[in-house]
């Protein structure tokens, strides 16, 4: 038989890795048929909501709920002491802590969970909330953690022992009531002697704002207990289906067997949606009383107000270097703002998240890390907004740092980074903090980036302009934001990631069908980022079958294989190894099956795109569709019959994106106002499955990079009330907002994941942030400026100029 | 973010409307668009037991032009305003302001009567209206009155109609010269940081008259006359920018709130009065 279709053709009809391939889940999307949590009703369904607290800081002295239980519809007020008998009025959180689920005695934060009105529906839930009266007393307010370390008022009584002494935290000695850990990494003594004897030190201190992932849809679930089986099923919008499914059995005493955790579509994560909230536990307990299925949705303001916020850290850096600039020693020091609850999702054992990964891309042989986490009144969270854990602030730290240096240095900030750059051959490199990077070629991305930008050309303009300025001629300044990043992804190798004792692997089971087609689930879950689209794609590569054949499910934790779920670009450095190695045993056997239809030895036939060949002789061959119908259907000796493999897998090392970004900008020196002119992104994420979904998470991240910025902070004022708490003060850019923009890449490959890939979706998150902010900084450097906290917004921007007398 | 439970009333005619008002006094009002009022029964910051909507009152959507003013009535929207062409002509500065108001999607429901009634700081129209020297009709159980816009505004949602009054037409005599709408605000669908109304009708080389108003800037609108003053009889140069700038800044008492602080609130409300004037004097 003569095959008329070519190799080329073949390797097409895959839609595998490399192409961009149209997402498959937007069919559903854009006709507005997705399956979000909050589309699922079921029979006799009613509703929860809480009564939350209007203080930062209050005793409660009572919760009268009889004049809720009269409003029409209402049909249960659950309080503390009703979750007390089953030991649920307090939950563990993923950091080691506890928090309550409903408040118990007290309120830490402004929003906090006092009472849980079960309703028929959410119009008298929410009148029954109204109905429910609280007596509080008020008590001092912390909203700075630096007073809170230095105030006698106690936010969290339970963690000090009787004797006024304060017990162990989860992370080790705590040195004050409110404090929670201290966690270091790197050598102390060595960092601040070379820091001592150094030609050139800079200092700053910077503040990374507390902001929030907001993603489109809020959080939620639906609870439903079946008294007649005892089985609860839970839809909710988790990252992390199968932790939530171990944690409700660990909480509430449930076998796992009998709990299914489901994660229908969920409309973007970022974070906010890893941690357990006090919405599910009251769902699940309100399910178990009432015998009825019970659903509970945010709104937009609790979910801002009470949900996983991201950052909060006050940094302080020291970075020392000779004079020709190259860097010796780093040392940052942070002071953590918690909120109420440590409820950080991190791995366990790092309590900061990797910020030990703040030397950067740098090689600097000497540093030292130490962070203090501090309880204050506000909403607990701390969670990894677009990046992998705390990456996003050591990246800013170090970003600054280097900008900083260069200006104490008097040096070109590109310059400065090329000189202390890792070099290629320097990988696999040890960091001083610890880390091992995988691999990498900065100088090539710089480069490419700088020319792709005229940086010398955009350097001459800028000099033009502030000529121009200082001549009275125009009123706007020009800033070239530069970054360098690298991320540090896809937790991860389970002898030093876990949460709760879970280990970070993940995992894909597959089945092919007899017809040539197959399904394969893994233990991740998308929250948009297409892996429906992608996963299909590395497998069709793998097993040959086209990707359109293959269907991808995930977040059923009856169906799908246990895995820690979608965060910190983790899903395509662990699953989609999982998926790669699950798929390479498919093919082993695929091998046996064609080796004994074509009549030669297992060795004697190699893989080919889609299809076994007899080695030598290219017309000789069995298509892997081929194969899967006689898998099934043909008795082969030695052979089971069936298709079908499954992979855990634990990766040996995290992998380590990086990218070049530079920003031109703008700014209206007299109203604040920034214009973005240009904004150019490269990103390495080693091999490239999906160059459009790679674009469009560039495109995304780099929005939220902008927004964080630019703008969108959650603050409150000095009584502990959010000033943020809707998408009126809450900036959430439009299109309007966003500029164009322009992205490149580089490719080397992560030399120890399957097939090379090193996660993508959180880098321009990373390293967005600080290329904007640099952006701002930069402007203002002719005039003096070293350093002015973010977010840029209007007014800060003004002040800035006003600050270094631009306004005359 | 769910309303407590309201009685929906529908009428037909403003004596269906005028009915309800006097029957529930201040526990009923109008919704025109509802882009301001549902917002606030949500967040039960407005708490409207009886809820009238004007949608099916006939004859306040129509915009009339005469040779000497403009009449709108109060159902227009702020999308109907984009797509008059012939308004456009007679009084751009009208496209020019609803088109920095919010979204496409608000302007498709916000209403020109909702928008200058509902007596929040924020709406740009009243400002606009002020500078326009606009009168709001308005109709209640003993007929109708005439407010002029500059005497509308008392407080923060607090204006001259009664409650149990509704506005049907906004009258603006047909304004002449040189026109500017300026508004600075964080993104879009945000309301002003600041913003100003400018007309300007010049002579020679001189200005002959001029209307200045500012939105945002205290608790209602302000029509600021010294500022207007200072303009005329110049040939809008520095020293009458300078002067027009000071005279605005005496007249306004902006508040600290998420945009910024005061003393940038004045800043800004000075740099942005200047470029209006600057653009509407080009336009003279
Ligand atoms: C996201 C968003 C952004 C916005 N941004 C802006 C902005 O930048 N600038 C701006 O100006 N506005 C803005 N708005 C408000 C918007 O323009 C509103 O539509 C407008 O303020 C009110 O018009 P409405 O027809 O929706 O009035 P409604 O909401 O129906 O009514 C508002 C108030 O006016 C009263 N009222 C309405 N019609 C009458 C009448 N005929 N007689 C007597 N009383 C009446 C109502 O009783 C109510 O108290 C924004 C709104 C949203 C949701």
């Amino acid at each position: 038989m003569k095959d008329e279709v070519t190799r080329e053709e073949r390797v097409d009809n895959l839609k595998g890795m490399g192409c961009s391939r149209k997402r498959v889940e937007d069919a559903r999307f854009t006709q507005g048929k997705g399956n979000y949590v909050d589309d699922v009703k079921l029979d006799g369904m009613i509703f929860g909501d809480f009564v939350r607290s209007p203080y930062a800081h209050a005793r409660i002295k009572s919760i009268d709920t009889a004049a809720a239980l009269e409003v029409p519809g209402v049909l249960a007020v659950l309080t503390a002491a009703d979750l007390e008998p089953l030991g649920l009025h307090w939950m563990p959180t993923l950091a080691g802590d506890k928090q309550m689920v409903l408040a118990d005695g007290k309120v830490l934060f402004q929003g906090q969970e006092v009472a849980f009105v079960v309703a028929e529906d959410r119009y008298a839930a929410a009148d029954g909330i109204e109905a429910v009266e609280v007596e509080y007393e008020e008590l001092p307010v912390l909203v700075d953690p630096f007073e809170a370390l230095k105030s006698d008022v106690v936010l969290r009584e339970d963690l000090v022992a009787e004797d006024g002494s304060i017990p162990d935290g989860a992370h080790g000695p705590r040195k004050h009531a409110n404090h929670i850990f201290t966690w270091e990494a790197g050598d102390k003594d060595p960092t601040e002697e070379v820091i001592a004897n150094a030609d050139i030190v800079a200092e700053e201190e910077m503040y990374y704002h507390r902001t929030h992932p907001c993603p489109l849809e809020t959080c939620g679930c639906v609870a439903s207990m079946d008294k007649v089986n005892g089985k609860l099923t839970l839809w909710g919008t988790f990252q992390a289906p199968h932790a939530i499914r171990t944690i409700v059995s660990l909480i509430s005493g449930l076998e796992e067997h009998n709990i299914r955790v489901i994660s229908p579509d969920i409309g973007g994560g970022f974070g906010n949606k890893v941690g357990a909230y006090p919405g599910y536990v009251c769902s699940v307990v309100a399910s178990i009383v009432t015998g009825k299925p019970v659903k509970w949705i945010e709104d937009r303001m609790d979910n801002l107000m009470t949900t996983a916020f991201a950052r909060d850290y006050w940094m302080k850096g020291k970075i020392s270097a000779t004079k020709e600039g190259k860097i010796t020693g780093l040392h940052c020091h942070v002071t953590a703002d918690h909120g109420g609850f440590d409820a950080c999702a991190d791995p366990t054992k790092f309590p900061a998240g990797f910020m030990n990964i703040c030397t950067g891309s740098y090689d600097i042989p000497t540093a030292y890390l130490e962070v203090d986490g501090v309880y204050t009144n506000k909403a607990p969270g701390g969670v990894s907004y677009r990046c992998s854990f705390r990456v996003t602030e050591a990246v800013y730290f170090i970003e600054r740092m280097i900008e900083v240096l260069a200006i104490k240095l008097d040096m070109d900030a590109a310059e400065l980074r090329r000189i202390n750059f890792i070099k290629k051959e320097q990988f696999p490199y040890t960091a001083a903090l610890g880390w091992e990077y995988d691999s990498g070629d900065y100088h090539t991305a710089w480069d490419k980036a700088l020319k792709a930008v005229d940086y010398e050309g955009l350097r001459a303009e800028q000099a033009q302009r502030v000529e121009d300025f200082k001549a009275g001629k125009t009123r706007k300044l020009m800033g070239i934001g530069l970054s360098f990043f690298t991320e540090i992804v896809g937790a991860g190798p389970v002898k030093n990631c876990d949460i709760l004792g879970l280990g970070m692997f993940d995992s894909c089971e597959i089945r092919i069908h007899p017809t040539g087609s197959a399904i394969a689930r893994l233990g991740t879950i998308s929250q948009g980022q297409g892996h429906a689209t992608t996963f299909a794609q590395i497998l069709a590569s793998e097993i040959g079958l086209p990707a359109d054949s293959i269907t991808i499910e995930e977040g059923d934790t009856d169906t799908a294989p246990y895995g820690l779920g979608t965060y910190g670009s983790r899903s395509t450095p662990v699953a989609g190894a999982a998926t790669a190695m699950a798929g390479r045993k498919i093919r082993a056997k695929a091998q046996m099956i064609a080796a004994y239809l074509l009549e030669v030895h297992d060795n004697d036939v190699e893989f080919d795109v889609d299809r076994f060949v007899v080695k030598g002789a290219p017309e000789k061959f069995k298509t892997m569709k081929e194969i899967a119908f006689a898998a099934y259907n043909q008795a082969i000796p030695g052979i089971e019959p069936g298709l079908e493999a499954v992979s855990y897998y634990d990766p040996p090392n995290m992998t380590y994106p990086f990218g070049a970004y530079v920003c031109v900008m703008d700014i209206d020196v007299d109203t604040g106002v920034p214009e973005i002119r240009r904004f150019y992104a490269l990103d390495d994420c080693g091999t490239r499955i999906n160059p459009m979904i790679i674009e469009g998470q560039v495109h995304g991240g780099l929005t939220e990079a902008l927004a964080v910025a630019l703008g969108q902070e959650i603050a409150y004022d000095d009584m502990g009330n959010c000033k943020t708490g809707t998408l009126m003060d809450f900036f959430l850019p439009t299109a309007w907002e966003v500029p164009n923009y322009e992205t490149d890449y580089t490719v080397t490959p992560s030399p120890h994941h399957p097939i090379g890939a090193k996660g993508v979706g959180e880098s321009p998150h990373v390293g967005g942030v600080p290329c904007f902010s640099n952006a701002v900084q930069d402007a203002f450097r002719p005039f003096g400026n070293t350093h002015t906290n973010m977010p840029h917004d209007h007014w800060r921007i003004w002040k800035a100029a006003n600050e270094l007398g631009l306004h005359g | 973010m769910i309303p407590a439970a309201f009685e929906y009333y529908r009428p037909k005619d403003m004596d269906g409307v005028l009915s309800i008002l006097e029957e529930h006094g201040d526990d009923a009002r109008v919704m025109a668009g509802g882009h301001s009022l549902i917002p606030m029964m949500k967040l039960r910051m407005a708490d409207v037991p009886h809820l009238i909507d004007l949608q099916d009152v006939g004859g306040m959507s129509d915009i009339e032009l005469t040779a000497d003013s403009i009449r709108i009535g109060a159902l227009v929207t702020q999308a109907d305003i984009i797509d008059h062409a012939r308004l456009a002509a007679a009084a751009p500065i009208l496209r020019e302001a609803a088109l920095q108001i919010a979204d496409p999607q608000v302007r498709y429901m916000g209403t020109i009567g909702g928008n200058v009634a509902n007596g929040d700081p924020g709406n740009d129209m009243p400002g606009l209206m002020q500078c326009l020297n606009a009168s709001f009709t308005v109709v209640g159980a003993d007929g109708e009155r005439d407010i002029p816009a500059r005497e509308f505004y008392e407080a923060a949602y607090m204006t001259a109609r009664e409650d149990e009054e509704v506005l049907t037409t906004v009258t603006i005599p047909l304004p002449k010269g040189g026109y500017a709408y300026e508004k600075q605000k964080r993104k879009i669908g945000d309301y002003a940081t600041a913003a100003a109304a400018v007309q300007i009708v010049k002579d020679g080389s001189n200005c002959v008259s001029a209307s200045i108003a500012m939105t945002n800037l205290s608790d209602t609108p302000i029509y600021s006359e010294d500022a207007s003053a200072a303009l005329v009889g110049t040939a809008v140069d520095a020293a009458a920018l300078d002067a027009a700038v000071a005279a605005m800044l005496e007249d306004i008492d902006p508040t600290e709130d998420n945009r910024g602080p005061i003393a940038f609130k004045n800043h800004v409300a000075g740099v942005i009065l200047r470029r209006a004037i600057t653009r509407a004097w080009s336009r003279a």
